[in-house]
């Protein structure tokens, strides 16, 4: 019995073993000619399969894009579903090449984890919401109001540091279950919900009527997230890094999935550069002079990800807001190529 | 003197045809008389019960059936709904059966499923005949094929230990390698069966099979069918709680037997490690058992090595299982009369003819309602594989119940409900056919 134990772990450990690490992350998949890709099993507009098992959202389309740097090729992703308590553990051993989960970014997770932050894809912070009949606009108006949030979770205590310091009183409505602290609100057991903006949009779908009720613009805690890889290799931080830059860029630079075509010919020094006409910056990073405009030809830039997965003509419905280029009043801002 | 003797006028000639029951003691009126108003305390009871069952069976008939969304194509249909939502499931359906198996290769499965049927149906049917040949192709043949047709097998085996400057990597230096280890793993047999001066052909004889049986496993897994290859990460719902319940179930079994009868063993080895196998593993949760072999695991293993995820879980799964098991079977055992042990001996048979032939066939009968419990009590378990991001039935409706497309109030508690029914009917069926089995194999003591 022992035997036969340690001739299918040794199997196993053969098959698996096909892709030990070697050189670094970046030839490692090169190799294998497939990325691997630690996404959030059920996220709406972040990471979720279909009914067709097709994935979509944005961290599931990062995953595409940093595909598409690499092979040219938007399909070559595995996708391996992962929960909270699994995803650095998954990272760590070799499981996944990049883990693009809604993970927030900070600061114990970048110095003690073993991990590196390659930018932040969604800028996302604590809200409220509340029903429109309620007639109130923003957050500072919901003095005395009872709040309802899940136990045990930083949701509360950010609650109670904005209360406090705005001077207002408030009751907590508090349950152990997402599912139980929407059906509180919707009983119309509490006037707020409160936690992550991203995550009332999306509970919001699971209302009767959906329309009845909205989002204070107000954001009370900052929830950066972003795409994470295994700390020490930083040829391949540096792939990730500028994917997500170069999706930023592309949008910056007007370049669409539509238009990149004719636009490659364009005399503009900037474009000739993101679409590899001009310089080696491409295989500075161990890529293709043209990863950038395979990026932006397969997947689209950053704008056009928002607004496919997330943006307000989805059905969650959610405003550029923070997620706004630099220039368009929010706050991404990509590095140049140059 | 009975010649002379006209009848008694009184002793009638005929006997009387036979009346009908009261009314009041047959048909539908009398069982209810006997059985629910036979005293006004029963009555009371009665009374109650049904009222009860009333103010629960309205709601969810109400909500299951009258009130609920048959047809429809996304949320729409069902945000304003306050029954069920039917048509959610139904859109949903093959991804609760399959999970995110590739939908070409979805025939790949259903053979799967039927060879499945067809091989434990006839095993399940007492007169069925060829019992023995039956079991051994559903232990042997169909696993195996379950599982190149399940992954695509193909795993293209290159060995791993002979350097590639004596054969390139590929099957052929898997093939020397794993005849270098069956050859040194017999001679060892051998030099110690030499070194104890105890003749060893029959232990040898038996792992010859197990050596010749993995040969043919690594044969058929290895060879390439031309299936597409499909990573466990794609599977999910029936399917994955099904791999998991029924490999743990079958994997954990003769485990068990092996546990309980090491258990009662007089060599002080074999009993020790088995009570410590044993006591670990009840010792702790199925929850930790999954995480450790889920998070924890992969940690210890050298950089770039992982195993499957759902391989790790099976195995968490098997030895944990096994750990019950062989406690439930210890009972059996026990409670077989010392007669029997020495009536066997008395016969002249070894300990595993004893075992196999007296002992095990009285203790497994004796405690079926025991194993089934556990079977069943692990078949609801295989829904903790969640929490370690693998999509069982459950997993995977809890995840799909989050679909924008699909996302209403009554959406989640559809899935809720149409999950409380498969499991049921699962449970339901199992402890069904334990009974059955049961009153079978009681006859002989049945008075």
């Amino acid at each position: 019995m022992k035997k036969l134990i340690a001739s299918i772990v040794a199997g196993a450990a053969m098959v698996a073993g096909a892709s030990a690490a070697g050189a670094g992350t970046l030839e490692d998949v090169k190799a294998r000619g497939v990325l691997q890709c630690g996404v959030n099993p059920s996220l709406i507009g972040f990471g979720a399969p279909d009914e067709k098992g097709e994935w979509s959202g944005l961290d599931v389309d990062f995953c595409r894009a940093v595909a598409s740097a690499i092979f040219n090729d938007p399909t070559k992703v595995k996708f391996v579903p992962l929960n909270a308590k699994e995803r650095f553990t998954a990272l760590q051993s070799g499981e996944i090449d990049l883990l693009s989960r809604n993970t927030t970014w900070t600061m114990s997770r970048d110095s003690s984890l073993g991990l590196m932050f390659a930018g932040v894809t969604y800028y996302d912070g604590q809200g409220f919401m509340v029903r429109k009949s309620l007639g109130v606009s923003s957050a500072l108006e919901l003095s005395g109001a009872k709040v309802c949030t899940q136990t045990g979770t930083t949701t509360e205590l950010n609650l109670a540091d904005y209360f406090r310091s705005h001077n207002m009183p408030y009751e907590v409505v508090a349950f152990e279950k997402n599912e139980e602290v929407l059906q509180a609100y919707e009983a119309g057991r509490c006037d707020a919900y409160t936690t992550d903006a991203s995550g009332l949009y999306a509970e919001r779908l699971k209302l009767q009527s959906p329309d009845e009720h909205m989002i204070l613009p107000e954001i009370i805690s900052k929830e950066p997230l972003g795409p994470a890889v295994r700390q020490g290799d930083d040829k391949w931080f540096t792939v990730v890094k500028w994917t997500l830059f170069a999706l930023l860029n592309a949008e910056e630079l007007g370049l669409t999935k539509a238009n990149i075509d004719e636009k490659k010919t364009s005399d503009n020094p900037e474009i000739k550069r993101f679409v590899g006409v001009e310089g080696d910056f491409g295989s500075a990073i161990g890529l293709t002079n043209d990863w950038a405009y395979n990026v932006i030809k397969d997947v689209g830039n950053y704008g056009e990800l928002f607004d496919a997965n997330v943006g307000p003509s989805t059905k969650l419905g959610i405003a550029r807001g923070l997620n706004n280029l630099w220039s368009k009043g929010g706050i991404q801002y990509a590095p140049p190529i140059r | 003197m009975s010649d002379t003797a006209a009848p008694a006028s009184y002793v009638r000639e005929q006997i009387i045809a036979e009346r009908p029951a009261p009314p009041s003691t047959v048909g539908a009126v009398g069982w209810a008389r006997t059985n629910l108003f036979s005293s006004p305390f029963n009555t009371v009871l009665t009374i109650l019960a049904a009222a009860f069952i009333v103010w629960c069976l309205v709601p969810v008939i109400r909500f299951t059936i009258v009130d609920a969304v048959w047809t429809g194509d996304d949320r729409a249909a069902c945000a304003q709904a306050t029954g069920a939502c039917w048509a959610y499931v139904k859109a949903y359906l093959p991804q609760f059966i399959y999970g995110r198996y590739p939908i070409p290769e979805r025939w790949r499965v259903d053979i799967v499923f039927l060879l499945l049927v067809l091989m434990l149906v006839p095993m399940l049917i007492p007169r069925v005949p060829w019992k023995r040949l039956n079991a051994i192709l559903l232990l042997t043949a169909y696993p195996l094929a379950a599982f190149v047709l399940l992954t695509g097998g193909g795993l293209g085996y290159r060995g791993s230990f002979l350097p590639a400057e004596i054969v390139a990597p590929g099957p052929l230096r898997f093939a020397i390698e794993f005849a270098l280890v069956a050859g040194a793993v017999l001679l060892a047999m051998g030099f110690v069966s030499w070194l104890t001066g105890s003749p060893a052909a029959q232990s040898g004889s038996g792992i010859a099979v197990v050596i010749g049986g993995l040969a043919v496993v690594f044969l058929v897994t290895g060879f390439d069918f031309g299936l597409v290859p499909v990573e466990t990460s794609n599977w999910g719902g029936l399917l994955v709680t099904l791999v998991v319940a029924v490999t743990g179930m079958v994997a954990s079994l003769p485990l068990a037997v092996g546990l309980a009868l090491g258990r009662r063993s007089s060599m002080p080895v074999v009993r020790t490690a088995s009570i410590a196998f044993i006591e670990f593993w009840r010792g702790v949760p199925l929850i930790t058992v999954l995480f450790m072999a889920s998070v924890m695991l992969p940690l210890f293993l050298p950089d770039g090595v992982t195993f499957d995820k759902l391989l790790r879980a099976l195995v968490g799964v098997a030895l944990f299982e096994a750990a019950y098991l062989a406690e439930v079977i210890r009972g059996g055992l026990q409670a077989i009369p010392r007669g029997q042990y020495e009536g066997a001996m008395a016969l002249g048979l070894g300990f595993w003819q004893r075992m196999r032939l007296v002992i095990l066939p009285q203790a497994l009968r004796l405690v079926i309602p025991g194993i089934v419990g556990s079977f069943i009590s692990l078949f609801k378990d295989t829904t903790l594989v969640a929490i370690i991001g693998l999509f069982d039935l459950l997993g995977q409706i809890q995840a799909s119940a989050n679909d924008a497309k699909w996302a209403s109030p009554v959406t989640g508690i559809t899935g809720y409900i149409f999950a409380a029914m498969v499991f049921w009917a699962f449970c339901f069926a199992m402890s069904r056919y334990a009974a059955f089995t049961e009153r079978r194999l009681d006859r002989g003591r049945r008075r």
